[in-house]
C-alpha cells in the first residue's frame, strides 16, 4: 500500500456529535472525502450532516468503512482505538490532544502487531489534494502537485503548505505526524511512503525539538533515500529554553536530547537543505 | 509531574521495593526519638540536592536538631525547604544505578541498569550500562531480571533481590503512567540487602485524571506560567522583550526562533491555540502585558481560529488594557482580509506575510 489514504478510503468519525468531530467531519465530506458513518453511543438510525450515525463501529462497518477518525474526550480514546481495531478498521487517525501517553503506546503495539497504521495522537490528520482528507487541515490551502510534506505540527503544516501553493508548487500528500512524545505514524514512515511514490518529486519533513525522530530520519535518508528526490527540513525550536514543554507534550529538550542544532546538523550532514523560516521552504524546494 | 522524594519511597513500599525506614518532618516538635544515625533530606524537586547542601547527616542523637534547624525554611535555587526526609543512615556496600524510562523512538519502556550508581547516569560511560527495552505487549518478565543481573555481575541472592524490584519497579511505571522512575542510589547494604537510598518518580501529566492523589507543583513554573495553565493556556516565559501571541504550538514557537534571529528577543511563548472567541484572545492579552513586553507581535495563521474573531478579540483588548505598546498583527488564512480591515480601521499595523510583520516589530525593541 503506497498511500495513507486514497479513493477507496471510507471514514467512520469517532465522536461525531462532539463540536470538533460534527465541524470536521462536513469539512471533509466538503474536501471529497468519503465520510461514511459516524459513531456516537446512544445516537444510532440518526444523521449527522447527512452521514448516518452509529452506536458503535462494529455496527459502522456494514457502511463499509475502514479508516476511522477519533475526536473523543482523551480518557476514552484509549477504549475507542481498542473498539475500532476489534471491528476491524485498517487506518486509525487520532485527532485528541493530551492522551495519556501509556494508553497511546498500548495502542500503538497492538495496531503494530495487527498492521494497522496509526496516525497521531494529537496531529491534524493527513490529505491528498483531490483525492481524499482525514483530519482537520484547511480545505483551502491546498493544490495538487508533487510536493509531499511530513510534520509533527497543525498550525506551522498550513503555514508551509500555504507557501508552498502560493510559489506556485502543490502537493501530493500531508501529513500530520502529531505533537505528542509517542506517536503511531514516525517521519521514517512518511519517508518509506513518499519515496515509493511515483508523483512525489519533492520532500518536506516539519521537525521540532524533542526526542531523536529527525536524528533517525536523516540516518534513513543516507543509507535509503532515493536521490532523486529533493528534501527539504524546517525545524522549529532553536530559540527554545531546556526543560521547557513548548506547547506540544512533546516538544521538550530533556537531559540533552532533543534539540534543535542536533537535528539541523544531522539533516545537513545528509545532505537535507533546512529552512530558517517556514517562507525559505518553496524557494528551497526549486 | 515530578514527585519528592518521600512520595517516591511512599510507592516503593507499596510495591514492595525496600526502603530506608523513615519520615517526614515539617516542624521540629514532629522529631522522633532518635534510636540510630540518621540522614537528614531536603525535600525540593530540584536536581543538585546534595551539592547545595540539601543532605546533611546526625550519627548522634544531638546532631539532629541542628540539622533540622538549619535544613527547615533554608533556600535552594530560591526554593524554600518545607519538608525534610529523617532516614536510616545505610551501611553502604556498593552502590548502583537502575531505572525504568520511556524510550520515545522506540515507543517504548527502557530499562537502565549500571554497576556505577549514585552518580548521573550520563557521566557513566555506556559500556557500564545495561539498557534494553520491555515489549509493553509482553510485559515484565523474569528473564528481563536474569539478563540485567547478568550484566550486574550479581550471584544468586543479589539477583533474586534485583529481579523483584525490576518487576515491582515495571509494574509501578504502568500503573501509575510513569515517564521515570529511577533509583539511584540503589545500595548494596554490609548485609548484602538491596535497599532504594533514593527515588525520582516522574508522572505523565496529561495521566493525572487517573491519579487524583498527585497534585504537586511544578517549582520551575513562574507564578504567571502557573496562572497561564491553570487558564487554558500553553505559556512559558522567556527573557527577552517582546510579547508574543500565536496560535499552534508549531507557529508559536516558530515565531520565537524567526524573533530571535532577528535579534529581536521574545518575553513569552503563548499558544493561542484553536478558537473562534474573542474572549480568548482578551485574556491572552491580559496574560501578555502581565509580563510587561515592550512590544507585542501576533501571528495567526487562520484556520478554525478565524482571523477577523482575533482582530475584534485584539481591538477588543486594546481598549479593555489601554494598550500603549507597539503593536503589530500578522493575520493570514480565513477570514484574513476581514480581520486586516479591522486591525487598520482601528489604527494598528497588519500584515499578510509573517516575515513583514517579525521585521517590523523588531525595530520597536532595537537598542537606538
Amino acid at each position: 500500500m503506497g498511500y495513507i489514504i486514497d479513493e477507496n478510503t471510507k471514514v467512520v468519525v469517532q465522536g461525531i456529535t462532539g463540536h470538533q468531530g460534527s465541524f470536521h467531519a462536513g469539512e471533509m465530506v466538503k474536501f471529497g472525502t468519503k465520510v461514511v458513518a459516524g459513531v456516537s453511543p446512544g445516537k444510532k438510525g440518526t444523521q449527522h450532516n447527512g452521514i448516518p450515525v452509529f452506536d458503535s463501529v462494529m455496527d459502522a462497518m456494514s457502511t463499509g468503512a475502514n479508516s476511522t477518525m477519533i475526536s473523543v474526550p482523551a480518557p476514552y480514546v484509549k477504549d475507542a482505538a481498542y473498539e475500532a481495531i476489534d471491528a476491524g478498521i485498517k487506518l486509525i487517525y487520532i485527532l485528541t490532544e493530551h492522551v495519556p501517553f501509556h494508553d497511546t503506546l498500548e495502542i500503538f503495539h497492538q495496531t503494530k502487531v495487527r498492521g494497522i497504521r496509526l496516525l497521531g495522537p494529537n496531529g491534524p490528520g493527513a490529505t491528498r489534494p483531490g483525492v481524499s482528507k482525514i483530519g482537520i487541515m484547511p480545505n483551502q490551502i491546498f493544490r495538487k502537485g508533487d510536493v509531499a510534506v511530513a510534520s509533527r505540527s497543525g498550525t506551522l503544516t498550513y503555514e508551509i503548505v500555504n507557501a508552498i501553493t502560493q510559489s506556485g508548487l502543490g502537493e501530493t500528500t500531508v501529513v500530520g505526524l502529531g505533537g505528542d512524545p509517542v506517536v503511531g505514524m514516525t517521519f521514517i514512515d512518511a519517508l518509506k511512503l513518499f519515496y515509493e511514490d511515483q508523483n512525489t518529486k519533492r520532500i518536506v519533513l516539519v521537525g521540532e525539538i524533542g526526542g531523536n525522530n529527525e536524528e533517525k530520519a536523516a540516518r534513513y535518508i543516507v543509507e535509503h533515500g532515493d536521490k532523486s528526490k529533493k528534501v527539504v527540513a524546517y525545524i522549529t525550536g532553536r530559540s527554545a529554553p531546556k526543560g521547557k514543554r513548548m506547547g506540544h507534550a512533546g516538544a521538550i529538550i530533556e537531559r540533552g536530547v532533543g534539540t534543535a542544532e542536533s537535528k539541523i546538523k544531522a539533516f545537513s550532514e545528509a545532505g537535507v537543505k533546512v529552512a530558517d523560516y517556514p517562507d525559505d521552504v518553496p524557494t528551497l524546494l526549486r | 509531574m515530578n514527585l519528592y522524594e518521600y512520595q517516591g519511597k511512599q510507592l516503593f513500599g507499596r510495591y514492595n521495593i525496600p526502603v530506608p525506614a523513615g519520615y517526614v518532618v515539617e516542624n521540629k516538635d514532629q522529631l522522633k526519638k532518635y534510636e540510630h544515625p540518621v540522614v537528614v533530606k531536603s525535600q525540593i524537586l530540584l536536581g543538585g540536592r546534595g551539592k547545595s547542601g540539601g543532605i546533611k547527616f546526625a550519627r548522634k542523637a544531638e546532631d539532629l536538631a541542628p540539622a533540622v534547624s538549619e535544613l527547615l525554611g533554608s533556600k535552594i535555587r530560591d526554593y524554600t525547604v518545607k519538608q525534610l526526609l529523617i532516614e536510616q543512615m545505610l551501611d553502604i556496600k556498593k552502590e548502583y544505578y537502575v531505572s525504568i524510562a520511556l524510550n520515545r523512538a522506540d515507543r517504548a519502556p527502557v530499562m537502565i541498569a549500571s554497576p556505577s550508581g549514585g552518580v548521573e547516569i550520563e557521566s557513566v560511560p555506556d559500556d557500564k550500562i545495561f539498557r534494553k527495552n520491555i515489549d509493553p505487549l509482553l510485559g515484565y518478565s523474569a528473564f528481563l531480571g536474569k539478563e540485567a543481573s547478568s550484566f550486574m555481575g550479581f550471584d544468586k541472592d543479589l539477583a533474586a533481590q534485583f529481579s523483584k524490584i525490576l518487576q515491582q519497579m515495571y509494574q509501578l511505571f504502568i500503573e501509575y503512567d510513569c515517564e521515570l522512575v529511577e533509583i539511584n542510589p540503589l545500595v548494596q547494604t554490609g548485609d548484602g540487602k538491596l535497599v532504594a537510598a533514593d527515588s525520582k518518580v516522574v508522572v505523565d501529566n496529561d495521566s493525572l485524571f487517573r491519579h487524583k492523589d498527585l497534585n504537586n507543583e511544578d517549582p520551575e513554573k513562574t507564578p504567571l506560567e502557573r496562572e497561564a495553565n491553570e487558564k487554558g493556556y500553553a505559556f512559558v516565559e522567556l527573557d527577552g522583550k517582546i510579547g508574543v501571541i500565536a496560535n499552534g504550538a508549531g507557529l508559536t514557537m516558530a515565531t520565537l526562533d524567526a524573533l530571535t534571529l532577528h535579534n529581536g528577543k521574545p518575553r513569552n511563548f503563548l499558544d493561542l491555540g484553536g478558537t473562534d472567541s474573542t474572549e480568548i484572545v482578551v485574556e491572552a492579552f491580559d496574560l501578555v502585558l502581565k509580563a510587561k513586553p515592550e512590544a507585542i507581535l501576533v501571528n495567526i495563521f487562520g484556520g478554525v481560529t478565524k482571523c477577523d474573531t482575533v482582530a475584534a478579540g485584539i481591538v477588543e483588548a486594546k481598549k479593555k488594557y489601554n494598550i500603549k505598546q507597539p503593536m503589530v498583527v500578522r493575520l493570514s488564512g480565513v477570514r484574513e482580509e476581514e480581520g486586516r480591515k479591522i486591525l487598520t480601521d482601528n489604527g494598528i499595523d497588519a500584515f499578510s506575510e509573517m516575515m513583514k510583520a517579525i521585521e517590523k516589530v523588531v525595530t520597536y525593541v532595537k537598542v537606538k
